[in-house]
């Protein structure tokens, strides 16, 4: 069982290494610079992907918690868990990759438009679901409140994902073809999908980790209850 | 639907006695909200131009500020005595006594709200008149919001040993699409700007915030409460 689990995480690594290789290889040394924005428009394919990654991540980690609230299995609970933690680093390279490129583009780290604020509201909320979280110790009670938040957090990604239609905002309108963009010249687009796959990749051989990780916890949490009932 | 609503009214009526007994919730409230208009006089010129155009929002924030304190202690205040046990073993849907208890709490914040918009246009000079229903209705909005999320985290944190921490750092984040667009449309209206085509998306996004998270409440509750 831990065995196919292993080879299954090392298969997965070398497809994640050879992909990210592959997309670095694209990304430097392949394509040529923007013609408005230079060297540093790169850095889409990076924040691109990683929104995807994380908002696929937040949707998963949506369905984990329902699935608990319907089954009362505790293993949906620390799946939940693993994926929301992982999709926040995501959503936080997300942000870090924003604010460089807003700094050489737009000349300041941060402005407050509505795509960026949600975003960071979203941020915020996962991260209050982390706390919330090591707040509570008696387990079916952590999962039970924390599901519901994470219920509760998913509106605000339709609100992230909507903003740029809704609202006049400095973030610049959506580029891919799939969303009626088709601002990217031919051949730019497809290093973006590759790289999302690499970065799915990574985020899947993450969550196995951390799921291993809170599996154990909760056997030695079990183990040191029976220890103390004796 | 009759039980469930009579059940609703007779908790929002038991809270609101009780509180027009003590006074307690809505005197904090009232207090801390004149506390926080004293001191944005000292974060800006209180006389300057460009208070019109940030008002609405430093409104919201007195509301939001004022109203947590109301809100934070909806479920808590009944942990005294088992109440909240009692409540829960009483023969009545636990979204009933979730409803009447925001009954409650959106009356107490409409009234403080209103004492506090008041005294921030006195004390500010601001002038709301020419926009006033619209004003209203955004009120009624914003706070409808606040109150579902404020008093849906007060019993998802009741039995916390943390509850004092955890209540804020989950409940504002939650809020904030609800105060921007409160926010915004509070100040346009108070610049003299009319509901329109510019600002229409922000109502929506009000009336969708509270239209999804009051269902969301309402089916989850049970879970948070009884599990």
């Amino acid at each position: 069982m831990t065995d196919t689990r292993d080879r299954i995480m090392l298969l997965l690594t070398a497809i994640c290494a050879a992909l990210l290789t592959f997309s670095l290889y694209k990304i430097f040394l392949v394509l040529p610079d923007e013609a408005n924005q230079g060297a540093i428009y790169r850095i889409v394919y990076v924040h691109v992907p990683a929104i995807f990654t994380g908002f696929t991540g937040f949707f998963v980690a949506l369905g984990a918690s329902a699935a608990y609230l319907i089954t009362g299995k505790l293993k949906y609970d620390a799946f939940a868990a693993a994926v929301t933690e992982v999709a926040l680093a995501f959503a936080t390279i997300v942000l870090a990759t924003g604010m460089i490129w807003g700094r050489i583009i737009w000349g300041i780290w941060w402005a407050w438009d509505a795509r960026l604020t949600t975003m960071l509201v979203c941020w915020l909320i996962y991260a209050g679901y982390l706390m919330l979280r090591r707040a509570i110790e008696e387990p079916t009670q952590r999962a039970r409140l924390s599901a519901v938040v994470s219920i509760f957090g998913c509106v605000d990604i339709l609100i992230v994902w909507k903003s740029i239609e809704w609202w006049r905002t400095q973030h610049p309108a959506p580029v891919l073809s799939v969303r009626d963009g088709g601002g990217m010249g031919p051949g730019m687009e497809a290093p973006i999908y590759w790289n999302w796959l690499a970065f799915m990749c990574l985020a899947v051989i993450l969550v196995m980790v951390r799921t291993r990780q809170e599996r154990m916890a909760g056997e030695i949490d079990s183990l040191r209850r029976m220890a103390h009932s004796y | 639907m009759k039980t469930f609503l009579r059940a609703a009214a007779a908790i929002a009526s038991k809270d609101l006695r009780s509180e027009m007994r003590t006074k307690e919730a809505f005197n904090a409230s009232f207090a801390f909200a004149m506390v926080i208009l004293v001191l944005f006089s000292f974060a800006f010129d209180p006389d300057s131009e460009e208070l019109q155009t940030i008002s609405g929002g430093l409104l919201w924030l007195v509301f939001s500020f004022a109203g947590a304190l109301i809100l934070n202690r909806s479920f808590a205040r009944e942990l005294q005595n088992d109440c909240l046990d009692a409540l829960m073993s009483a023969p009545v849907p636990v979204a009933a006594v979730f409803f009447g208890k925001v009954l409650a709490n959106y009356f107490l914040l409409m009234i403080v709200e209103i004492a506090a918009l008041a005294a921030f246009s006195i004390l500010y000079n601001t002038h709301f008149s020419a926009q006033f229903w619209p004003v209203v209705l955004v009120m009624l909005l914003g706070t409808w919001g606040m109150t579902v999320i404020g008093t849906m985290f007060s019993a998802l944190t009741v039995n916390l040993r943390m509850r004092e921490m955890m209540l804020p750092t989950l409940v504002y984040p939650l809020l904030i699409p609800a105060l921007m667009a409160a926010m915004t449309l509070t100040s346009d209206l108070m610049n003299g700007t009319p509901l329109g085509a510019d600002n229409l998306i922000w109502l929506r996004v009000l009336t969708g915030f509270d239209f999804i998270y009051t269902i969301l409440a309402m089916v989850f509750i049970d879970i948070v409460l009884v599990g």
